[in-house]
């Protein structure tokens, strides 16, 4: 089973990838999806040392809900700041620890961190305990490196790690 | 086509276009280089999003069947925003682009990291 | 009343990429050229994709993913040749 089929969740995705790539749902199309998303991973196998396993299905729903809500707030946020006067803003660089240990929920939380409310991933501390970041108006440097803890290190760390 | 879904592809196309537009002018207009990242990787990428659920939208009302291939580029977009930010970031860090509030020193922020919780660096 | 939707868009997105031109030629380091060039390419498909709308035809959209793909790889090149001096070690 796992040498035949290396790894289903990315075959699964590749399957559906290539639906969408060819923009219909014939039978012929969702049989030549499934066997590139089966011989794809054949070569892709050595990008992916360890196992990706996701503990909590219903936490990853929630994360992705509170990630769009913020996403689009974040937005309506840097626009007001983009318009507003520029001298106001207070940028600064705030180093952020973090206690994820898998390289796949540290790769989520910088991305995750680049999309929300005027933050931006800079630098990962070589020994892997911070992550420097750069954000773009910020009152109390505390208070943000608590939303970053509470709202997006918390459950990342329970969807992914245990 | 029915004048709701007119109306809601209007203001799609119209919201997307306004943040492409705010994007850019954050490019121009802000002070340095770490504040005027900010500007395109948010809202250029959430503009340009709007647009193309607008395509998809719009095509799929054309009675050809759902047009969901939009959907990719929107996806592709929002992984590879982060990415390239965070490379652009990395590489003017590195160059010392000079900036508003003084450059974090890596040794610095290694120390930092390890004696104390956390630490503005200014 | 889409048609005065995309060319109001067209207005919009036009002057966001003479904003992202001016960011370019002005610098002034290289960082800020490279992040001009990436909110380019990323405009170009904005406009793509009304034009798609404006013809009422999808052809372009293929032009759109590809400039979405290269763009990207294009921007972790240059990034990676300020960082190393270096693309490929």
């Amino acid at each position: 089973m796992q040498r035949l089929l290396p790894h289903p969740l990315l075959t699964i995705i590749l399957a559906i990838i290539w639906l969408l790539l060819s923009n219909s749902i014939a039978l012929g199309q969702a049989a030549l999806g499934l066997l590139l998303g089966w011989a794809i991973p054949f070569f892709a196998l050595q990008f992916w040392p360890d196992k990706l396993k996701v503990h909590k299905p219903l936490t990853l729903l929630k994360f992705s809900y509170i990630l769009l809500h913020d996403i689009v707030e974040a937005n309506f946020i840097v626009a007001l700041r983009i318009l507003g006067k520029p001298e106001k803003l207070r940028p600064a660089f705030i180093v952020v620890p973090i206690d994820l240990n898998s390289d796949f929920g540290m790769s989520i939380l910088a991305n995750t961190s680049c999309l929300t409310p005027g933050s931006l991933s800079a630098l990962l501390a070589p020994d892997r305990k911070s992550i420097l970041m750069h954000a773009m108006d910020v009152e109390d440097v505390d208070a943000f490196i608590h939303t970053v803890k509470t709202r997006y290190e918390k459950p990342l760390k329970e969807i992914f790690e245990e | 086509m029915n004048i709701v879904l007119e109306v809601l592809l209007s203001v799609l196309i119209v919201t997307g276009a306004l943040f492409t537009f705010i994007g850019s002018l954050g490019l121009a207009r802000l002070r340095d280089f770490y504040t005027r990242l900010h500007g395109p990787t948010k809202g250029t990428t959430l503009g340009v999003g709007c647009l193309l659920i607008a395509s998809s939208i719009f095509f799929s009302s054309q009675g050809d069947g759902l047009s969901l291939h939009e959907v990719l580029i929107t996806l592709f977009l929002f992984i590879t925003a982060p990415i390239s930010a965070h490379l652009l970031a990395k590489s003017a860090l590195h160059l010392k682009v000079e900036s508003l509030v003084p450059l974090p020193d890596e040794a610095i922020a290694r120390k930092n990291s390890q004696h104390k919780p956390y630490q503005t660096l200014d | 009343m889409i048609e005065v939707a995309i060319h109001i868009a067209f207005v919009l997105v036009s002057a966001a990429l003479a904003l992202n031109a001016w960011r370019l030629l002005k610098g002034p380091s290289a960082p800020d050229r490279i992040l001009a060039l990436d909110t380019l390419y990323i405009n170009t498909i904005a406009l793509l994709v009304l034009f798609g709308i404006h013809i009422q035809n999808g052809v372009y959209f293929e032009a759109a993913l590809l400039i979405a793909l290269m763009g990207f790889v294009g921007t972790v090149a240059m990034c990676k040749y300020l960082l190393r001096g270096d693309i490929i070690e």
